[in-house]
């Protein structure tokens, strides 16, 4: 049983032709992904659930340009994805939302040459709207009265909170410990917890359904995104593409108006 | 201090209009087929169908009219079913206890008094057991307990012996007649068996498609049944016609001389043992002789029974040594013939 | 009763053999990759033993709650003459079709701190019902009535109503015949029923975490636990799944012995 989200992008782009982002494929080599300079064939990529909308975005960037690729989307929890990756998925590309479950893919040697940065994540305070219990900062997290979520301790946003607190000094008192940052912020979304401690991204992609609430503290527990194509990636070209896409100007705008700190230099 | 019905209720294609009274004491018998609604009939009595119309008092209290009707749980009465149905769940014992359990009667005295009725039907000290463990006739005589522990005003038994084998049949009719006899409310008891009937009752009801066709004692309905279905029931011919002197004109064509003066419509009733047949027309003059052909022949322990087809339908009962030296064959040819002083006959 | 030897014939027997390995082969790979030394340290931690008395109080109190509420209406939608008792019993096995993180949100939207019934209950009385015991106890039962409703009703409509008859005859009233007659016969069905109302609550998760949040001690279920537990430390939530398995089982099979067998010798 499985409470990520996940969605199979499948539409064809839109007919939008962009210049200038030309086909970064540069071997000489005829892969089975590239002829003409032109990506073919199917490119999955294995992401964090945070990276959801601003990578479909770019998937469909990626296949308008290119007609007759089509690239597919599994995001779920970056630990779910290196299990999975671990124990063979075919897939081309993986971004994790840490570092530590980079790790994973690369402790195996899973990876086509080494992984990159290319965006970073701060906590954030997402309340509802009109903030009903009045939070203001970090130390409210202590307050018994009012209905409080964090993640729990064993995935990152909960580790990350736990960090927070810790050099914030506060001794906190949530009721209740989510599975992932998603479950967090739906309970704000719904009213039923005054405040819940999520990524700032988290806060964007809920739109006006949620307010965001950002806090000096948060600089303690600083999220960095890696990136890598696999070494198993059925079609590296477009693997290759995808990357730099993200990495691009275009992609680090994209990261930034979902609420990331880009990070590729 | 009677039971007294006039019910009249629709169920499905079944239309049951039917008057009856039971006086305290008495056994009243309700004879049919199946399909009859001999059972719809116990169920309307029981409370457990409200009829469309009519009336059910019991001792001058009203249990049903237009206006009232009595909850079943409300009626005192015992009823015992065809398949004993005997709760399961329960010890033999607390099955006979529950009518006194669920009346207020406390633990103790409840248990002491199945025990006693236990012992009356001859199952003492069977009380622990479970139902399962007894043979049919055991179960049936512990339904019946049940029933009467609480001394009921209405007995009603729905074909109590017809899922017994007939050893056992034989002997629980037996021990029901006696206890019928001591039992001081009035009972109703279905059943298609003219047996059951003749022997349990005082007063017997035949009901055929929802009506009554006939009332009277066991007795009469024996002697002169007024359809066929209990004419075959009692082992009868039964020949509907029309008095003239000393013979009657059947409906069905022909005559048959009788050893009476008669008028006006009648039943003329052969019983099967009056009947001779011959293979050539007897010497003689019989007044009541008559052509046949043999339509079937059913071997009845030193009889056979044979369904003679003709003017006048007859069924004869022949020894098995007669009906060899005959050389009797279905579809045979053969006279039959009977002694108008053998033939009944009463009014219809 | 025919005490023949019964022969299973060779077209039930292979799928029945493949059933039993399809059924058994998981719970046999977990057996077998238990990591046996983490064990110990892994019973040893305060949390476990908080999340499976957790699990079992508020798994039984679900099929005592269930069996209060959905023995009365199993025999409403076996025996009663209601009007649209067909739509009635669609309705009731909803829950069996729905997803239940989804059925975890529908609960929310009634008895949440914004819900129709949980606002008025907040604003009257101060009362919130999401992220404690009780929430947990209602997302189970809400999952786990059905199995218990649709049992019973099977047994009521099995049953020989002409005992019913019987004890009217005796002067039984409804609630009498329905204590001392038709609930003992059905006793077998009720029996089944409660056990897979027990084992459905006991592994029930999704509308538990979603509606009573995750909290040790007071909504951190056995499931839940596993389900942190896979995040960070898959040896460790095979070890807690096995020792749910090996409680559940024990329990059933204690039940069997001491309740069923007398009904069924």
């Amino acid at each position: 049983m499985s409470t990520h989200p996940r969605r199979l992008v499948t539409a064809l782009g839109l007919a939008v032709v962009l210049a200038g982002c030309g086909s970064p494929a540069s071997s000489s080599d005829v892969a089975p992904g590239s002829a003409d300079g032109k990506l073919t064939g199917t490119l999955t990529v294995l992401a964090a659930a945070s990276l959801t909308d601003v990578f479909t975005g770019l998937g469909d960037r990626l296949m308008a340009e290119h007609r007759s690729l089509e690239v597919r989307f599994s995001f779920a929890g970056s630990s779910a994805l290196a299990t999975q990756i671990v124990q063979g998925a075919p897939a081309d590309v993986f971004a994790s939302a840490n570092e530590s479950q980079m790790r994973v893919v690369t402790d195996a040697g899973l990876e086509a040459g080494a992984p990159t940065l290319f965006a970073e994540n701060v906590l954030e305070i997402a309340v509802p709207p009109g903030n009903p219990g009045r939070v203001t900062g970090l130390a409210d997290f202590a307050d018994p009265d009012l209905a409080l979520a964090i993640c729990a301790a064993d995935v990152p946003c909960g580790a990350a909170a736990r960090q927070v607190f810790e050099a914030a000094g506060v001794t906190a008192a949530p009721d209740t410990e989510e599975e992932d940052v998603r479950a967090a912020l739906t309970k704000v979304e719904l009213g039923e917890v005054d405040a819940a401690l999520v990524y700032a991204s988290d806060v964007r992609s809920a739109g006006s359904a949620v307010e965001g609430i950002p806090f000096p503290e948060a600089e303690e527990a600083v999220n960095a995104y890696p990136i890598c194509i696999l070494g198993a990636a059925p079609n590296p070209d477009a693997a290759r593409a995808f990357v730099d896409l993200v990495r691009s100007e275009e992609g680090q705008a994209a990261l930034e108006g979902a609420g990331f700190r880009p990070q590729a230099s | 201090m009677t039971l007294d019905a006039s019910i009249a209720l629709r169920l499905g294609s079944l239309d049951l209009v039917v008057d009856l009274t039971v006086a305290d004491g008495d056994v009243l018998a309700v004879l049919g087929p199946n399909g009859a609604g001999k059972s719809t009939l116990l169920r309307v009595l029981a409370g457990l169908l409200r009829p469309d119309g009519g009336t059910v008092t019991v001792d001058g209290a009203t249990w049903d009219d237009g206006a009232t009707h009595l909850p079943p749980h409300r009626r005192p009465l015992g009823v015992v079913f065809q398949d004993s149905l005997l709760f399961p769940h329960l010890s033999v014992g607390d099955n006979v206890a529950f009518g006194l359990r669920t009346r207020g009667v406390r633990k103790a005295p409840a248990r002491a008094a199945a025990a006693a009725w236990l012992a009356r039907v001859g199952l003492d000290g069977l009380g622990d057991r479970r139902p399962a463990e007894l043979s049919g006739g055991q179960a049936q005589r512990a339904a019946l307990a049940r029933a009467l522990v609480g001394d009921p005003a209405l007995l009603l038994l729905d074909e109590p012996l017809s899922a017994l084998d007939a050893r056992t049949r034989l002997t629980v009719r037996a021990e029901l007649r006696r206890h019928l006899a001591e039992f001081g409310g009035s009972t109703v008891l279905v059943t298609h068996d003219p047996v059951d009937a003749m022997a349990l009752a005082d007063r017997v009801l035949v009901v055929e498609h929802g009506r009554v066709v006939q009332a009277g004692t066991p007795d009469e309905v024996n002697r002169r049944p007024r359809t066929d279905y209990v004419a075959r029931l009692v082992g009868l011919s039964l020949l509907p016609g029309t008095g003239d002197g000393r013979s009657v004109r059947l409906d069905g064509g022909g005559v048959v001389a009788v050893g009476e003066e008669t008028a006006g419509p009648v039943f003329a009733a052969v019983r099967p043992e009056s009947v001779a047949l011959y293979l050539a027309r007897p010497e003689g003059s019989p007044r009541n002789v008559w052509p046949a052909r043999l339509a079937g022949a059913t071997p009845h322990g030193t009889t056979v029974r044979c369904e003679l087809a003709g003017e006048v339908p007859l069924v004869a009962d022949v020894t098995a040594t007669a009906f060899a030296e005959l050389g009797l064959v279905p579809g045979a040819d053969v006279w039959a013939t009977v002694k108008a002083s053998e033939v009944a006959v009463y009014a219809r | 009763m025919s005490r023949r030897e019964r022969t299973v014939p060779a077209p039930l027997l292979v799928p029945a053999g493949l059933a039993v390995l399809f059924l058994v082969l998981p719970l046999l790979g977990l057996v077998l990759r238990a990591p046996w030394s983490a064990i110990g340290p892994t019973l040893a931690e305060p949390e476990v033993g908080q999340a499976l008395r957790l699990s079992l109080v508020s798994a039984t109190l679900a099929t005592v709650l269930s069996l209060l509420l959905g023995v009365p209406l199993a025999w409403v939608l076996a025996r009663s003459r209601v009007r649209g008792r067909s739509v009635l019993r669609a309705l009731v096995t909803v829950p069996l079709v729905l997803p239940p993180v989804v059925g975890g949100v529908a609960l929310f939207l009634v008895l949440g701190r914004q819900g129709i019934v949980g606002r008025w209950l907040f604003e009257q009385f101060d009362v919130t019902i999401p992220f404690t015991t009780t929430a947990v106890v209602i997302a189970e039962t809400f999952v786990a009535m059905p199995f218990l409703v649709i049992s019973v009703e099977g047994a009521l409509r099995a049953a020989d109503t002409r005992f019913e008859d019987v004890a009217a005859t005796l002067g039984a009233d409804r609630w009498t015949t329905f204590r001392k007659v038709t609930l003992p016969l059905v006793a077998p069905g009720v029996a089944a029923g409660a056990v897979l109302c027990w084992a459905r609550a006991l592994g029930e998760f999704g509308a538990t975490i979603t509606f009573a949040g995750n909290f040790p001690g007071t909504t951190q279920t056995m499931p839940l636990a596993v389900y942190l537990a896979l995040q960070r430390d898959p040896e460790a939530a095979i070890v807690l799944s096995l020792l749910l398995l090996v409680v559940s089982l024990a329990t059933l099979l204690l039940l069997r012995d001491r309740w069923l067998g007398r009904v069924a010798p």
